[in-house]
């Protein structure tokens, strides 16, 4: 019976955050001392002290922020591109049987092809500027929009359009107050799928003949065997994720506050 | 194919001798609908006078529903004469309401907020309403904190609100608990004494049907085949011998065959000797 009680005082006296990132902390321990004797030489992978330090100097010089400016400019256009189309397109094939069999067929189709293997084409035809990554980025991001909302709409409770309909909505008011509020889930959703997808065709894409962004640090970095500012740069990947999923959450808790696993939280 | 023009409101009709006005909120005339070859209505004439309140009792399929779809104008109307007012409102069996929209919100939709007298008129509206069915508490709650009992309340509300000339209940009660239930039937029976309206109730609860309307339809395959007026005077106790009877002949139409133990669980034998 002594040892359920010992184990309890322990797991009372350690703070949750440091019992759940031990491994972590063990882990990178680990892979220092493993540096710092020289199992893992710095061209394999930079220890963590390098990263963290190369971390700081890449801040303090602006080399890291003005990278990163330049690839969150090329995602939030490219984005912001798939979002309109997307929305645009899925409101057309959502909303109109006509719309549904110009649009949904060739969708359908085009969404099975990987459209990173697109890159080539897309050299070909934008050059190797701004356009193609702008072009992937929309390419990626614009089928999950797509394919949520069209089926947000096309799912929305038939019943609720039928109260509309009886207490005297219009066409444009059911739109308006019932099926795109019906469909939003389904959307965000889709926007959630769309942020992950553009980060990783702007990795992909900065790969390419890039001159600025983290791509382009990514690639410069290989080439000078510099695994720790390779390192950063996946770290800020990471993050960037991180953020763009935290909008959504944010944006969801607004948009959505009606939801009942929404108010049972709040 | 356009309906609207089936559903125009025909002025108030008097009685040749002068006496009472005979006012039809509602008349079908020789009105049947079939899908494919299954005639769901077959010829029904009915008329409903204003503040009438009928209870329409059917079984599952007996197309009672298709009747209401049909005054509700969520039907078209493709052989025979439906003449049913403008001013119309329906509460479902599910409360059906919006969940993205607050309460208030809800039992305004389709109005024009304009027409009310802007935003703040017509919020005010929307809480009068609400107190009518005792939810003014509610009024800014989204309609998946409500109960289920509230939630049709709400609906109600939202029926209510629009002053309708014909009320259409589509089975409105089914899916609420026993004690909820008689509550909502006080509150159905106090209000439409108020607002008035014609009333459609479908519903396959025949203790319903008896204590609430001035007369009990019962429909049979598309066909109209019991017409009974309810004289009871209010409000109606379920024990009441009249009632007993009322409750024993329509459930026999309805084809439920009652053995004398169950016919005579709250009435005396002599009672139903003489029924």
């Amino acid at each position: 019976m002594s040892v359920p009680a010992s184990s309890q005082s322990l797991s009372l006296s350690v703070p949750v955050w440091l019992q759940r990132s031990a491994t972590t902390i063990v882990l990178l321990l680990t892979w220092e001392c493993a540096s710092s004797v020289g199992l893992i030489p710095a061209r394999i992978l930079a220890a963590p002290t390098a990263v963290a330090g190369t971390f700081w100097s890449m801040l303090a010089s602006g080399e890291l922020e003005s990278n990163l400016l330049v690839s969150l400019g090329r995602v939030v256009i490219g984005l912001s591109i798939a979002i309109v189309l997307g929305t645009t397109l899925a409101l057309t094939a959502g909303l109109s049987r006509v719309g549904e069999m110009a649009i949904d067929a060739p969708m359908q189709m085009l969404r099975t092809m990987p459209f990173l293997a697109m890159v080539p084409l897309f050299i070909l035809w934008f050059g190797i500027g701004e356009t193609p990554k702008i072009a992937l980025v929309t390419l990626g991001a614009t089928f999950p929009i797509y394919l949520t909302l069209f089926s947000g709409i096309r799912s929305v409770d038939k019943k609720l359009v039928e109260t509309g309909n009886c207490f005297g909505m219009n066409r444009s008011a059911l739109i308006r107050h019932v099926i795109l509020p019906g469909a939003l889930p389904s959307f965000l959703v889709g926007l959630r799928y769309s942020l992950g997808i553009a980060w990783l065709s702007l990795v992909v894409a900065e790969q390419v003949n890039a001159n600025a962004g983290i791509g382009y640090l990514i690639m410069d970095a290989r080439d000078y065997m510099r695994t720790d500012v390779i390192v950063v740069c996946l770290l800020v990947y990471s993050l960037l994720g991180l953020g763009t999923d935290f909008l959504v959450r944010v944006i969801e808790r607004y948009a959505l506050a009606w939801r009942p696993s929404l108010i049972a939280t709040s | 194919m356009d309906s609207s023009t089936m559903f125009a409101f025909r002025p108030v009709v008097h009685a040749p001798g002068g006496g009472q006005p005979v006012a039809p909120a509602v008349k079908l005339r020789n009105f049947s609908r079939r899908f494919g070859a299954n005639t769901v209505l077959d010829n029904i004439n009915l008329d409903i006078a204003e503040g009438e309140f009928v209870a329409l009792l059917g079984r599952s399929g007996s197309g009672k529903t298709t009747l209401l779809r049909t005054l509700a104008g969520l039907d078209a109307v493709h052989e025979g004469e439906v003449n049913v007012p403008a001013a119309r409102a329906v509460v479902f069996q599910e409360p059906r309401l919006l969940p993205w929209k607050r309460v208030w919100s809800n039992i305004l939709i389709g109005l024009d907020t304009r027409a009310l007298g802007g935003a703040k008129a017509a919020h005010a509206l929307a809480l009068r309403a609400l107190s009518e069915v005792g939810l003014a508490h509610r009024v800014d709650a989204w309609p998946a904190t409500l109960s289920g009992g509230e939630a049709q309340r709400a609906a109600l509300a939202r029926a209510l609100v629009r002053e309708p000339k014909l009320l259409l209940l589509d089975e409105p009660f089914a899916s609420l608990d026993a004690l909820t239930r008689i509550r909502m039937h006080r509150l159905v029976a106090a209000l439409c004494q108020t607002h008035n309206p014609a009333v459609l109730l479908v519903t396959h609860d025949v203790d319903e049907a008896i204590l609430l309307a001035d007369r009990v339809l019962i429909l049979a395959e598309g066909k109209l085949i019991v017409e009974q007026r309810i004289d009871l005077p209010r409000a109606r106790q379920p024990g009441h011998p009249q009632f007993v009877s009322l409750r024993r002949f329509f459930l026999e139409s309805l084809g439920v065959e009652l053995d004398e133990d169950a016919a005579a669980s709250s009435v005396s034998p002599s009672v139903i000797a003489g029924a």
